[in-house]
């Protein structure tokens, strides 16, 4: 009763979004599609919300048909699209009295659903939507997916564009109605989230790069990994850049992660190369793969 | 390359609208060739406050200048010796490649001459000779990234102002973005960037972190890291951002 | 019919808070009937007419006196052949020219019956009829005063010909003209501005994937305007009975059947309008090019429809206002029934389900 992806291929005219993409999500699962802007994601998303047509393959949500059964499915999903899509015009109270209505249900009936996001909100429940936070209308957005109680939830990058605190809070919230029951399909760019998720596909220019639990996936890294710091970063990537050894290198905010051709690396070698650059400070250490690494060594 | 020189100098500056202070008495430098991330949480100011530095908007009360210039009354100089680029408005998509670079070189008053020969380096140097002619709405963001980021540096400015730059681009792409970031500082650019994706804090100088119109820290990531007893800005920031 | 009712609310809701269109909605309405009213109505000061007097008895002279005592007129030229009537009309110099027939006075009394001609220069059409009118009322008043005094009838019978514009078809339909765009505006552009505005701000895609019908959508969004658009028929029609006294002969009902038909195929047009295009400026931009230009070029409302090169006469048949304005004409002014607009109703009847028809089959029950 979750979601089954087979052999989806869409594309738009000569772009290719998706191309021969198979996954299973697990009732109950929270599931991270992990990738950036333009990788296909909120293509996948519109095919197995019923709004897009997929040129081949198949799919089913909470047992229906994408393609036959679009009508059931439409009746048990929430869907929050990409842009927090909200009537600006309308309070916040407004548009969950809406939300409810066109799903047959009213507020009170699953109120106990959306509670624990609705309260933050509450205060501002005669405000209209346009001239709330990002926060906010995240949360607001989330609530008006959830009213009619769905079985599952489908939210497309809930979290761009929303500062640190909110997007925090907000993979708090997703956990708990994990607990509820309701299986969970999440989309982002930030490699960061992904490991709050149970298991998550790593997705680039329609492919699927990898499938597995944050864990799991850390740990196919194929090569030991090194933060390298130096006093001067622009001179440490040019230097690291034209060294012979270098396998990868790419910044990591004051480090370098850096992957050695040799095995094992001559760490007191590359020491010696790079003060001879004219590096000083330089400090090489051993450091554990982020889900950031794997992606960028698949997608290389 | 001009050391240990402010180009950006903030006392005490503010930003009422009514009662609300929207920035409230800031004070920082920023160095020539620095990096310096300025941080926070939606609605802490940072808009408000880069709008006055860039001179679209005018100070209620406190001092500033930058690359030299007042703020209050040398807005037209300052607006000549900064870049802007920003996540939301870039480039004109309709427009080629060419074409946009064409646009902006013009409107910073380079001749026809200097716009020809500025072209043929940023084309060859981001490798974009097979694009030139075409739309950039065509090009994948990571591309116009990078190209919105050479053309706000086509006119040589001091410094540059990066709103949000990299949000949703491949990890990849945004590396490379960085590199060309890194490098244009070590040219002596000075780049001013804000953001509240963390990430991005990572690679910056130096960082402020803006709460309610306030600045509340103000070091490089490592000393921040080290003061809160974290080992990632966004914990930092969760941290100020809740108090 | 909750969810239905539910989305009807929220449609007023994003009306009632749009302030600007909200002006625009019932403001328009008011301010173009007061404009074109008032520069048709216009009263006529010092006029000048010329006068051709082929009787010269005591009853033209009576009658010429009365004519230039009037404010309205001033008598500039006397004629004696009918010959120089063309000339100075085409000089300019007079507005209309008062032709009395041979033995005026004579014929009043042994025929009971004179005619007397009203030529006016009906270049400006709207001045030509307006000069026509005032001099009758003066040849009526004149009468009025001849029958007192004696038992028997006499009868002037002033004969207004146009001349340049015969059939002067403009005078008096500003009316069913105003009316007739108003309603096409608010019924077609609005409905689509509301339908695309969903489209653009991504709550379409939320609503796709609700359980909500296709024409639950489409007539919630129609519904208000509905609504709307007989509060405007109503008040349009209010202002020009009681400000610019035009006469509604017919039955006030029909009227407002016909409007709400008219309502109907405008809404199907703005529906139609809404599903091919994916903003909101696209949609303006095709109900203003596309509907309000024809709507007031080739409906009749301003340009005669009869001197019209033919291509276009054969165009203005598929514009839906040419048919409106035809059926509100005849029911304001010249007072008929429905069986006398059976053909137009029909026509209307007929474009609407094609409007209807077609777009239902273009709403995309998905995205693309």
């Amino acid at each position: 009763m979750g979601i089954t992806i087979s052999n989806i291929s869409k594309s738009y005219g000569e772009i290719t979004a998706l191309s021969d993409i198979s996954f299973d999500v697990k009732p109950g699962e929270l599931f991270g599609l992990i990738g950036p802007d333009g990788a296909g994601k909120t293509t996948l998303f519109r095919i197995l919300t019923t709004l897009l047509i997929a040129d081949h393959g198949q799919a089913t949500v909470a047992g229906y048909d994408v393609l036959n059964d679009y009508k059931s499915i439409r009746n048990s999903v929430g869907y929050m699209p990409g842009r927090f899509s909200l009537y600006q015009d309308l309070t916040v109270e407004e548009n969950l009295n809406f939300f409810a209505t066109i799903f047959g249900t009213t507020i009170e009936e699953n109120y106990d659903l959306v509670k624990d996001i609705y309260v933050q909100i509450e205060p501002f429940k005669n405000r209209r939507a346009g001239k709330l936070s990002g926060g906010m209308k995240q949360k607001l957005a989330l609530s008006c997916a959830l009213i009619h109680k769905p079985k599952v939830l489908f939210l497309d990058e809930p979290t761009t564009g929303v500062d640190p605190v909110s997007r925090k809070e907000f993979w708090e919230m997703l956990k708990r109605l994990q607990k509820k029951g309701i299986t969970i399909l999440v989309s982002t760019p930030y490699m960061d989230e992904a490991a709050l998720c149970d298991r998550i596909a790593l997705i680039q220019d329609g492919n699927i790069l990898e499938i597995d639990t944050p864990n799991a996936i850390v740990s196919h890294f194929p090569k030991p990994l090194y933060n390298i710091s130096a006093h001067n970063m622009y001179n440490l990537i040019e230097s690291l850049t034209n060294y012979e050894h270098t396998y990868s290198i790419f910044p990591f905010g004051e480090f370098v992660h850096y992957t050695d051709k040799r095995h094992p690396i001559d760490k007191a070698s590359l020491k010696t190369y790079l003060e001879f650059q004219g590096l000083t400070d330089i400090k090489i250490e051993k450091t554990q793969p982020t889900i950031e690494d794997t992606f960028m060594e698949l997608a290389k | 390359m001009m050391k240990d020189n402010n180009v950006i100098q903030v006392e005490n500056l503010s930003k009422l609208f009514g009662d609300f202070a929207a920035v409230n008495q800031i004070s920082f430098q920023v160095k020539a060739g620095e990096i310096f991330g300025f941080l926070g949480a939606n609605g802490a100011g940072k808009t408000t406050a880069m709008k006055m530095l860039i001179g679209i908007s005018s100070p209620t009360s406190g001092k500033a200048t930058v690359a030299g210039f007042d703020v209050y009354k040398e807005t037209e100089s300052i607006k000549k010796n900064i870049g802007y680029m920003s996540q939301k408005f870039a480039l004109y998509d309709d427009l080629t490649v060419k074409e946009n670079i064409t646009f902006f070189g013009g409107i910073y008053g380079l001749s026809k001459k200097q716009i020809d020969q500025k072209r043929c380096e940023l084309v060859e140097e981001l490798g974009l000779q097979e694009v030139t002619k075409s739309l950039v709405a065509s090009l994948p963001l990571g591309w116009k990234q990078k190209l919105a980021f050479s053309v706000s540096l086509l006119h040589e400015p001091k410094i540059v102002f990066l709103d949000e730059p990299t949000g949703g681009v491949d990890p990849i792409t945004r590396r490379q973005f960085w590199e060309m970031i890194y490098k244009a500082a070590h040219n002596g650019t000075t780049i001013f960037v804000t953001t509240h994706y963390m990430d991005e804090a990572e690679y910056c100088d130096r960082v402020s972190i803006m709460v309610n119109g306030k600045i509340e820290a103000l070091d490089t990531p490592k000393k921040l890291k080290e003061h809160y007893k974290t080992d990632t800005m966004n914990h930092v920031f969760l941290k100020l951002a809740r108090g | 019919m909750k969810r239905f009712v539910g989305f009807v609310r929220k449609e007023f809701y994003h009306i009632f808070r749009d302030k600007r269109s909200l002006f625009i909605l019932f403001g328009m309405p008011i301010a173009q009937i007061l404009l074109f009213g008032f520069a048709i109505t216009n009263e006529i000061n010092n006029v000048d007419i010329g006068i051709l007097d082929q009787a010269n008895d005591v009853t033209s002279k009576e009658i010429i006196n009365k004519i230039s005592a009037s404010k309205h007129f001033s008598i500039v030229d006397i004629i004696h052949q009918e010959s120089s009537i063309e000339s100075i009309f085409k000089k300019g110099k007079v507005k209309a020219v008062l032709q009395f027939e041979n033995n005026f006075g004579n014929n009043l009394i042994k025929e009971k019956q004179a005619n007397v001609q009203v030529l006016t220069d009906a270049t400006d059409p709207n001045m030509a009829s307006t000069i026509s009118n005032y001099i009758s009322s003066i040849l009526k008043k004149y009468q009025q005063e001849l029958n007192k005094n004696v038992s028997v009838d006499y009868q002037i019978v002033p004969q207004s010909r146009m001349v340049y514009n015969a059939e002067l078809k403009s005078v008096y339909m500003f009316v069913p003209g105003v009316m007739t765009v108003i309603l096409m505006l608010v019924s077609a552009m609005m409905t689509s501005i509301s339908i695309t505005r969903e489209k653009e701000q991504g709550t379409m895609e939320i609503l796709l994937v609700s359980p909500l019908k296709p024409f639950q959508v489409i007539i919630g969004k129609v519904f208000p305007y509905i609504f709307l658009s007989v509060i405007n028929a109503v008040v349009i029609v209010l202002l020009s009975i009681f400000v610019f006294h035009v006469p509604v002969n017919g039955s006030l009902f029909l009227l407002g059947i016909e409007s709400v038909l008219f309502i109907i195929t405008s809404l199907a047009l703005g529906i139609l309008i809404s599903t091919i295009s994916a903003t909101q400026q696209t949609a303006m931009m095709i109900s203003l090019m596309g509907l309000m230009l024809p709507t007031i070029l080739l409906s009749g409302f301003i340009f005669p429809i009869s001197s019209m090169p033919l291509p276009l006469q054969v165009i203005s048949n598929i514009i839906p206002a040419k048919w409106f304005i035809i059926i509100v004409k005849g029911i304001m002014l010249k007072g008929i029934g429905i069986g006398f607009v059976l053909k137009e109703t029909f026509i209307l009847l007929l474009m609407t389900l094609v409007f209807i028809g077609v777009s239902v089959k273009k709403y995309k029950i998905r995205l693309e």
